[in-house]
């Protein structure tokens, strides 16, 4: 039992950047770490894995494997374990990382830590701080069961350029067509030329100050001079100004992004527990007693509607 | 057609959380439905009210306590409960093997539970039960259409939108924005209190993942906050902005 495994978020051959997030952080660890890719034609990124430090690449390819489903992989993984018995596999916390992972924890019949802010990985053993309560809380839970699992949160652990080997294994194909239990039909992905909320170095996100989609068209005026993603409080969602998948918040989206503008919003519980862990913090905000000033690093009073465009006018000199 | 729908019990998700004695808290706590089980909830009454589904049994596995979830399903118009009584340090492991041996004597059709607790974020049990029963599943999804012993399910994708059948029995774990659950009404609330709820124990499942401990993340500290002209703060922020966070403009 030996080596730690990061299973490689692509999608026709676009790299998640949680990927190279959890190679470098998997070379803290000290043990062999390897990226494990799933998909079609996907060998010709192994270079892309080596330079943060894969020792190997483990190169799944195949027309099952040419999207995600979760019978395929689960499979394959498993006669890949048996084959080569790693001692940690680390996923993203992504919708098909986690998908992935409780499946093949169940199949396993071990532990899984998910939604992972920070880990410490040794032989035999996964001590892993989780956010509980959207961030409200923090538990730190240890897995002993053998690979040890997780899914790591995007955007929390630091990306390290190093040098690895990067030597093509490529495992025998185990997972078959009776594997696969669910068809896709069809994949319609979000057409934006915006970053993933998830995933974006800048978040701007509007609530009910906005008033309408006057008001989130300058939140998006304001994201779109900062290459950021845009986001919304459960008013703005709950009013359709916003889609559902926009939510910041408790029940919506968690973000760590390095810079969250929050134009609007007052700072309910639910939406702090989902941007609190942000670097830096601004609001604007009409009420001087909102809580998002409690939270924020620099608070303007003021009218969105007058601040934003004087705010975009002086970013463009 | 039977539906059955697993639900958690958890804080309401505007409690804020408080330590003592090194655990988390319930004292004064409201508790709810997990918001994301409620949604699974109105989607099994919706199947019924469709005339899809004949019955909708709803169970949750926890302490006494989670009788009160039970309740609620049922005043919303689930048909029964089965309350599986388990500790509440269980992990998902344990928890999905619980409900799983409840869910085996069911028999059902369609296993509806919500992708993830706002409690605990998880997302883990609905998929290991789906495991342990030998059923596929779909998570996280936001429109389902049943027909001819198949489930066509839309869910949130990672960068999209997914459409996928599956055949049934299967689980299908709910995304918040599936529906809007109903309010239960006074009738509802009635009646909730004739509807059968059955108690089993569940057997004793060790857990795979221990808790270390839990602590809250350190308080964030307010900065600078500014009152002036439009013009001023603006000015000001932008500066921030620039300076201190160090933006990039494109």
């Amino acid at each position: 039992m030996a080596g730690t495994w990061v299973i490689v978020e692509q999608k026709g051959g676009n790299i998640r950047k949680v990927t190279y997030e959890m190679l470098s952080e998997a070379k803290k660890w000290g043990d062999e770490v390897s990226a494990v890719v799933f998909g079609q034609g996907v060998e010709a990124l192994a270079p892309e894995f080596a330079k943060y430090g894969a020792d190997k690449v483990y190169v799944v390819e195949g027309d099952i494997f040419a999207n995600y489903n979760t019978g395929a992989y689960v499979a394959q993984l498993v006669a890949m374990i048996n084959e080569y018995q790693p001692n940690a596999i680390i996923f993203a916390h992504t919708f098909n990382g986690r998908d992935f992972a409780s499946r093949l924890a169940q199949k396993l019949e071990a532990g899984l830590a998910t939604d992972v802010i920070k880990a410490a990985v040794s032989p035999g053993k996964g001590v892993f701080t989780r956010s509980i309560y959207a961030g409200k809380a923090l538990a730190e839970v240890e897995v002993t069961t053998v690979p040890v699992l997780a899914t790591v949160r995007a955007g929390v652990m630091e990306v390290a350029e190093s040098a690895g080997a990067g030597a093509v294994v490529k495992p025998a194909i185990a997972a078959t067509a009776a594997d696969v239990y669910q068809t896709v039909k069809e994949f319609i992905p979000t057409v934006s030329a915006r970053p993933e909320l998830t995933e974006a170095d800048v978040v701007v996100s509007g609530g009910r100050g906005c008033k309408g989609p006057e008001g989130i068209k300058l939140v998006e005026q304001l994201a779109d001079m900062l290459g950021a993603a845009v986001g919304g409080s459960r008013a703005s969602i709950d009013s359709g100004w916003l889609g559902h998948e926009l939510q910041v918040g408790q029940t919506g989206k968690v973000v760590n992004p390095n810079l969250y503008i929050a134009c609007g919003i007052s700072g309910a519980i639910q939406h702090l527990a989902g941007m609190s862990s942000s670097k830096y913090i601004a609001c604007i905000n009409t009420d001087p007693e909102a809580p998002i000033f409690n939270v924020s690093d620099f608070g303007v009073v003021g009218d969105l509607f007058k601040v934003i465009p004087v705010v975009c006018s002086e970013l463009k000199k | 057609m039977k539906v059955l729908v697993c639900v958690k019990q958890t804080f309401d998700t505007e409690a804020k959380i408080e330590l003592k004695d090194g655990k988390i808290s319930d004292a004064g706590i409201n508790l709810i439905i997990n918001p994301y089980d409620e949604v699974a909830v109105e989607g099994g009454i919706q199947l019924k009210e469709k005339g899809i589904a004949k019955e909708v049994v709803v169970v949750s596995a926890g302490s006494d306590k989670a009788m009160d979830a039970i309740r609620t399903a049922l005043a919303m118009g689930a048909d029964r409960g089965i309350l599986v009584k388990q500790d509440t340090a269980a992990d998902e492991y344990a928890r999905a093997c619980a409900l799983a041996e409840v869910i085996k004597g069911e028999n059902p059709d369609i296993i509806l539970a919500g992708h993830v607790a706002a409690d605990d974020g998880s997302s883990q049990v609905p998929t290991r039960i789906a495991e342990i029963l030998g059923l596929p599943h779909v998570n996280v999804i936001t429109k389902l259409e049943i027909d001819g012993g198949k489930a066509t399910c839309t869910s949130e994708a990672d960068g999209g939108t997914q459409i996928t059948e599956v055949s049934l029995p299967a689980v299908i774990s709910s995304q918040v924005s599936w529906n809007e659950p109903r309010y239960p009404s006074m009738k509802g609330i009635m009646q909730a209190k004739k509807k059968p709820v059955a108690t089993v124990d569940a057997p004793a499942i060790p857990n795979k993942v221990s808790i270390v401990g839990v602590s809250l993340p350190p308080a964030k500290q307010a900065g600078i906050k500014i009152e002036d002209e439009p013009a001023v703060t603006g000015a000001k922020l932008a500066e921030w902005m620039l300076n201190t966070v160090k933006v990039e403009v494109k």
